[in-house]
């Protein structure tokens, strides 16, 4: 059904009308052109289309976009703000947590909820946390030293 | 012996070594200047490109800019394994200008010099050394331009970070920028210019982070699926049930009812075109369509027997001594049969391409490690020359050898063709699945003998349909035969569906097989795995890798099964040379294993960006726990089973051993390859540890929980 939707998108209001049953995945890469946000399996299996709904990660690929109505929505392009890096992005470059980089937007959003909801997270439960999220080219162990590296580097501080 | 028809292509039988047209190349970078002028001969570089791997030209890899930023040039792609930061190190170093000047442009067919592909770790080995030169020839012309530009003798000149200068007065100096000015520089050296030598590096060799970071943990960057153009169409086309089903009757009305929706028919393809992927994947679905299938004669647990009965007769790629004689000389003879299954290449990133048609001009950005070969498949496919089609790469999400095929931009550019918009086609994960050219299934079979003393004295190694890379053994046995049957593009009768190179194609079967044989006879003969290695070894470099290895690891003596979970292998992959220890823990209940460290040590010779060296031997390990404990593709005939990550299950966080890297310092060997060689260890290592902490054997990969437990209670 065509129906008018507004959210925050990256901090900015936003009022789209569309077809509301359409996954947000397709809205957000196609409608609005912010292709950082990935396809990889369609089926909520793999993460790569990770984005945050209120602070929570969501797999887009699966969330219909009716259900971000009045909500905040961040995908990686809303992460960095004016011109600062997220400390998550900060530490995913300087531990080269990431190869071909398709699944790191992902992988980025998904770790800044899990600090979102635990900021001191212990090692094994970073594991935890990430391990739906998967990538190929085998990032994993830098991955997991970004994420600990970034944890400490907020403090605990909620960083969105 | 036989003519050897199981020669390692990489790409099948196709490769195309047409050259591109430069025209475009100086169209774009505006030549043509004073002490630089345009182009050579194009019929001659075009020659030359026929003849040679890389041109001679050194303007063909590199421009210097006028704001002194070096652009490099290469027709390799970027997929991950960081040579967009590792080849920028190899020109700056022997240009002599800061690394961070280094701008790299791959994978673009009409300013990118010719390259057959990025795949079996040749980037830096074969790449690597025509880049090198390019950058040391330009160099010496620059220093000679100095000259005479500064109006003193050359050999006066020193040249650090882009700038040259009198060695006796820093002032008097000049820039490669303004030299160069952004053009094409026409002076060559007569002779070859001399490379630094390893003592003199001062930036190969140094641990530098990947240059494409900030792009990509930003979002800005580019995949061929992030690719926007004004009226781009998504298509999503018709696909069989089973590879090989023909299409009976199709009706597409009801998809055509549909807003925005155009659809194509085109002989066999049938496509839904729309504005957004998404509503274009839902009209497919409306499309009604039925298919013949034809007769099932194979599936996941028939197919060994399948291939055996296929293969033909097989070539002898190695062999010394005598068979009988080794067989004579063994107090105890082995025999066994080795198995592994497909294994999907599953990058996260699925097959991708746009297409656009301008006049006569196509230009397709493709997620692909062969643009120079998909150019020449869209010129065919269009009926374009083929200077008329431009491929570009942006970054490619994961390869792994399942992108040197590329049919999705051929879709695209038809459509494109005949829709007259751009056209984007990305494969759904599922065909992703389908349409993957799958690792081989492949058989190894593998007759030897030991001596009383615990010698290797026979070795009968035949492989079937794994193909020849890493077949031949590296120990020293007196009585040997290597015999190799069909390679991993398969062939006719063989495989149900296409299969072709995985990441060290060959190599992950050919290792497997070889070290858990190896580890049997250790086992047999009551020595230590490793000792039982470096007794039967005469390759002091492989000692080294090993030692090294087994040295981190804290590896102390025990036979096997020692019930600590401990293994071992060694490989030589194209010359690099990996020796890898790991230690593993089997829940007996349930087969479930968990790999709780691995030590990999890794000799290549040269290093040129350890850091880049240790995130691929990391990623190698990452990925191989997949192949080794999991991945298998189930099928029936031609209809695959396993078509997402539920089922087909890839590495995850959770599976991740404590990973140990050590590079070998090894200056003398120049750089081999870093992408490939690691993961060819991982099935026989966790074989071995397994074995180890358990006692059960395990003959065919993955090595899943219930093989796990059928070898348990078979032992
Ligand atoms: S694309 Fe959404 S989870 Fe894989
Ligand atoms: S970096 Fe390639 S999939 Fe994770």
């Amino acid at each position: 059904m065509q129906e008018t939707i507004s959210f925050n998108l990256n901090d900015k209001p936003i009022h789209l009308t569309v077809d509301s049953e359409r996954m947000l995945l397709w809205v957000l890469r196609s409608d609005l052109g912010l292709t950082g946000t990935k396809y990889g399996c369609g089926e909520a299996f793999c993460g790569a289309c990770t984005v945050l709904v209120n602070n929570k990660a969501v797999r887009s690929c699966q969330f219909p976009v009716k259900d971000v109505k009045g909500k905040e929505v961040i995908t990686i392009e809303g992460l960095s703000k004016n011109g600062k890096l997220h400390p998550i992005q900060e530490a995913f470059i300087k531990h080269d947590a990431l190869q071909c980089g398709f699944c790191t937007p992902g992988m980025i959003l998904n770790a800044c909820s899990l600090l979102y909801e635990n900021p001191q997270p212990t090692q094994s439960e970073i594991i935890q946390g990430m391990n739906d999220n998967l990538c190929r080219c085998g990032a994993h162990t830098r991955i997991v030293q970004a994420i600990q590296d970034a944890a400490n580097e907020m403090k605990g501080g909620r960083v969105k | 012996m036989k003519e050897n028809k199981n020669i390692d292509h990489e790409l099948g039988n196709i490769i195309d070594r047409n050259p591109t047209t430069r025209r475009e190349f100086l169209k774009r970078l505006g030549g043509g200047i004073t002490i630089l002028f345009l182009f050579g001969d194009p019929l001659v570089l075009e020659a030359q490109r026929r003849t040679s791997e890389y041109p001679d030209d050194f303007n063909a890899y590199l421009r210097i800019g006028v704001d002194g930023i070096v652009t490099c040039f290469s027709g390799k792609i970027e997929m991950g394994q960081a040579v967009i930061t590792s080849l920028a190190q190899m020109l700056a170093e022997e240009l002599d200008v800061s690394l961070s000047s280094v701008d790299m442009v791959m994978g673009d067919t009409d300013i990118c010099p010719y390259d057959r592909g990025t795949f079996g770790s040749r980037s830096i080995k074969y790449f690597g050394p025509a880049l090198r030169a390019a950058a040391a020839e330009a160099r010496a012309v620059l220093i000679e331009l100095a000259a005479e530009y500064l109006k003193i003798s050359k050999d006066r000149l020193i040249t650090k970070e882009g700038i040259i200068f009198d060695k006796s007065q820093n002032k008097n100096q000049v820039t490669y920028a303004q030299l160069a000015k952004g053009k094409i520089i026409e002076r060559h050296l007569k002779e070859k210019a001399t490379l630094k030598a390893v003592s003199e590096f001062t930036i190969i060799g140094k641990p530098v982070l990947r240059s494409d970071s900030l792009e990509k943990v930003t979002g800005k960057a580019k995949f061929a699926g992030d690719i926007r153009l004004p009226d781009m169409l998504h298509a999503r086309i018709l696909r069989p049930p089973a590879h090989d089903a023909k299409l009976k009757n199709v009706d597409t009305s009801p998809a055509e009812k549909i807003d925005g929706v155009q659809i194509v028919r085109d002989g066999d393809l049938i496509a839904v075109l729309h504005k957004n992927p998404d509503e274009a994947e839902k009209a497919l679905i409306q499309v009604k369509a039925q298919f013949d299938l034809p007769e099932v004669k194979v599936d996941d647990k028939t197919i060994f027997k399948h291939l055996i009965n296929a293969a033909g007769e097989g070539d002898i790629v190695a062999s010394g001594g005598n068979l009988q004689n080794g067989e004579k000389l063994s107090s105890t003879v082995f025999e066994e049969m080795y198995l592994n299954s497909y294994v999907a290449h599953a990058p996260i990133e699925t097959h991708t391409a746009v297409a656009k048609i301008e006049n006569d001009k196509a230009t397709v950005w493709v997620s692909t490690q062969g643009p120079f070969r998909v150019k020449e498949q869209v010129a065919r496919v269009l009926g374009f020359p083929s200077q008329n089609v431009r491929v570009i790469t942006p970054f490619v999400g994961g390869g792994f050898g399942g992108k040197n095929s590329s049919n999705q931009a051929l879709e695209a550019a038809r459509l494109a063709k005949l829709t007259g918009k751009p056209v984007q086609v990305a494969w759904s994960r599922a065909e992703e699945f389908f349409y993957d050219t799958f690792r081989p299934a492949a058989v190894v079979k593998i007759k030897s003998g030991i001596t009383n003393s615990g010698k290797i004295a026979l070795w009968d190694y035949n492989v079937y349909f794994a193909g020849e890379r890493g077949s031949q053994q590296f120990y020293d046995v007196p009585h040997h035969q290597t015999v190799v049957t069909g390679g991993w593009g398969g062939g006719p009768g063989s495989h149900p569906f296409p299969t072709g190179a995985w990441r060290a194609p060959a190599v992950n079967t050919n290792t497997f097989a070889r070290e858990s044989h190896i580890d049997i006879m250790a086992s047999k003969a009551g020595i230590d795995p490793l000792e039982f290695r470096l007794k039967n070894l005469t390759n002091e470099r492989m000692k080294r890798v090993l030692r090294a290895a087994a040295e981190k690891f804290g590896w102390t003596p025990k036979k096997a099964p020692g019930g600590r979970g401990w293994g071992i292998v060694c490989v030589d992959y194209l010359n690099t040379y990996v020796a890898a220890a790991a230690e593993v823990e089997v829940d007996k209940k349930n087969g479930n294993v968990q790999v709780k460290r691995v030590v990999c040590a890794q000799d290549m010779g040269i290093v040129i960006n350890p850091e880049g060296a240790r995130m691929q031997i990391e990623g190698c390990i990452t990925m191989g726990l997949g192949y080794a404990l999991t991945e298998e593709i189930h099928f029936k005939g031609g209809e695959i089973f396993d078509l997402n990550f539920d089922t087909y299950e890839i590495s995850r966080f959770s599976w991740l051993p404590k990973i140990e890297t050590i590079l070998i310092d090894n200056p003398e060997l120049a750089p081999q390859g870093c992408g490939e060689p690691a993961i060819t260890c991982m099935g026989g290592l966790i074989a071995n540890a397994i074995y180890d902490a358990t006692g059960a054997r395990l003959f065919q990969l993955p090595m899943t929980p219930e093989r796990i437990k059928e070898a348990m209670k078979n032992n």
